[in-house]
């Protein structure tokens, strides 16, 4: 990069001052997409940011800036998609378990469904970790070279190196992490990484045949893929001091 | 649910709960009492919904005590949508607060909506893993509520009636206070902290920051897109409508008419654009006309 990145944060709702803020800090020029015009302006690269997917969706349909935005994530546009943002980059969403247990079926059906660019070859579950007494903070590897991509959630724990049953969370969470689920044991030592997942989703299905690969996982589970230029995590970088993420993303530029 | 949350320190508990308010900014939350309503506020893009039997304009109208809301009703609107549910317990009553976290509910406003169960205490906060939300019509109220473990802070509006005018000098006099804090000599903090009858560490944290420690929303008597960009302009990071939703007379259209007047509340075209053909708007009262003063309640 000779010259300043500048980036467009989708300003539709969220948590998307938190980025500008990191962005500035290490050297962007920053400014926001609130509606279609803004996105006349030129930038490098785009950040999707955290808060409701289903608002941030309909949002951006509404104010015309859905096209414009998914065009330019095809042609190449490197993008950091964060939460919701992972969620608007997916090909497949599914909605979470505990959410439709024992739902009423005619509910379910009319339930509101988010629809998002779909240009990430993953498939990602909505509220994958239940409601806000499932939101947690952990520490896991993170590695934009990315893991062997593969099926997560089902063969995680025959993957495990050392077979561990489960992660025991009696431990800190950096010695469950350091197993580094799923990754190849002798892969490049990726650095570990602080994670805030807030109502996070979380990735079920990465595909390989599509380009895509698995960046870092919690407990079994992936929370992290790129494929091309698109970098979808289900956690919030943006709310933790380490800059890893924001690092492998500009690399892109 | 992650295992994770069993081993969270009380700090890291109120840390992600403040930044789940962090999420919801530049978001409507809207009051539902049915799935149905819960249905129609997510549609049009509500970032999270408050349920609650009675809205505030028929609570007012009702009178009587006004209590926490069954937790049927609630479970039945948590499972109508994807978004955070939230819902009312009374001040200081800390059972019913047991019961909503029991139930898993995303962020409980400890309001002054229903009527007051403790008329000195108010709710330990701390005590508690799910987020609260609580009202305050200025900087010694925000800080006092969030040193009891608020996690997000309101405007307290007067509810149910319609009329901004309130929201909009709680609004005034938090950002006027936060100033004048930000501008003191470090040796005047002392004297703040006294005045405002909160810790100094409190007062400290606006001095060097500029702002509350916790998200900030506006709440109470937003009816139209323009009263949203109003409350947006003024300073709040994401406005919460009741009655003004469901009391008029195309609740589906006005919720999303004040959705995109949140995110682009600087945009007069487009705020203009929006209000149009909106159907008829909450009756509403104006606050010289009403005689039980929510507000007051809980200080």
């Amino acid at each position: 990069m000779s010259k300043k990145p500048t980036i467009a944060v989708s300003a539709v709702q969220g948590a998307f001052i938190e980025h500008e803020k990191r962005l500035a800090s290490l050297g962007c020029e920053v400014f926001e997409l609130r509606q279609a015009t803004d996105l006349e302006r030129p930038f490098d690269a785009l950040v999707l940011p955290g808060g409701e997917s289903t608002v941030q969706a309909k949002l951006l349909r509404e104010l015309n800036m859905f096209g414009t935005m998914r065009a330019r994530i095809v042609e190449g546009m490197p993008v950091l998609g964060t939460c919701a943002g992972l969620i608007l980059l997916a090909e497949r969403i599914e909605d979470g378990d505990g959410d439709l247990a024992g739902l009423d079926p005619e509910i379910a059906a009319v339930r509101t469904r988010v629809t998002g660019f779909g240009t990430l070859p993953v498939t990602v579950r909505r509220n994958g970790y239940g409601r806000q007494l499932g939101s947690f903070h952990a520490h896991a590897p993170f590695t934009a070279e990315g893991a062997a991509p593969r099926r997560a959630h089902d063969e995680a724990a025959t993957q495990l190196p050392c077979h561990l049953e489960r992660p025991n969370f009696a431990e800190p969470r950096e010695a469950t992490a350091a197993f580094a689920i799923g990754m190849e044991p002798n892969a490049k030592a990726a650095p570990t990484v602080p994670m805030t997942f807030i109502r996070a989703p979380f990735i079920t299905e990465v595909r390989a045949d599509a380009g895509a690969k698995a960046l870092a996982e919690v407990d079994g589970r992936i929370v992290a893929a790129q494929a091309g230029n698109q970098i979808g995590v289900a956690f919030h970088p943006e709310l933790d001091e380490d800059n890893t993420v924001y690092q492998a993303f500009l690399a892109l530029i | 649910m992650s295992d994770a949350t069993a081993t969270q320190t009380p700090e890291e508990r109120y840390a992600l709960n403040k930044q789940l308010a962090q999420m919801l900014k530049g978001g409507v939350i809207m009051d539902v009492t049915t799935p149905e309503q819960a249905h129609i506020a997510e549609a049009a893009g509500a970032c999270a919904v408050m349920a609650l039997e009675r809205i505030p304009a028929d609570i007012r109208a009702a009178g009587g005590v006004s209590r926490m809301s069954d937790p049927k009703m609630i479970k039945g609107i948590q499972a109508a949508v994807s978004i955070p549910v939230m819902a009312k317990c009374r001040i200081g009553h800390f059972a019913e607060a047991q019961i909503l976290q029991a139930i898993q509910i995303d962020y409980i406003d400890e309001s002054e909506v229903l009527s007051p169960a403790d008329d000195t205490y108010h709710i330990d906060k701390t005590q508690f893993s799910v987020p609260f939300v609580c009202g305050a019509r200025n900087l010694g109220e925000a800080l006092r509520r969030i040193e009891e473990g608020a996690s997000m802070i309101r405007t307290k509006g007067e509810p149910g009636t319609g009329d901004v005018v309130q929201a909009v000098r709680h609004m005034r006099m938090m950002n006027a206070e936060i100033r004048r804090v930000q501008n003191m000599r470090d040796d005047e903090l002392f004297e703040a902290a006294k005045q405002l009858q909160v810790p100094y560490r409190l007062v400290k944290y606006v001095h060097e920051n500029g702002k509350l420690p916790v998200v900030n929303f506006a709440a109470g008597g937003v009816a139209t897109p323009a009263d949203a960009a109003l409350m947006m302009q003024l300073g709040a990071e994401g406005v919460f409508v009741g009655s003004g939703i469901f009391k008029s007379g195309d609740p589906a259209k006005r919720a999303a008419a004040i959705v995109k007047a949140v995110t682009n509340y600087n945009d007069p075209e487009m705020l203009a654009a929006l209000s149009e053909d909106l159907g008829e708007a909450m009756v509403g009262i104006n606050e010289s006309e009403i005689k039980l003063i929510m507000e007051e309640r809980g200080q």
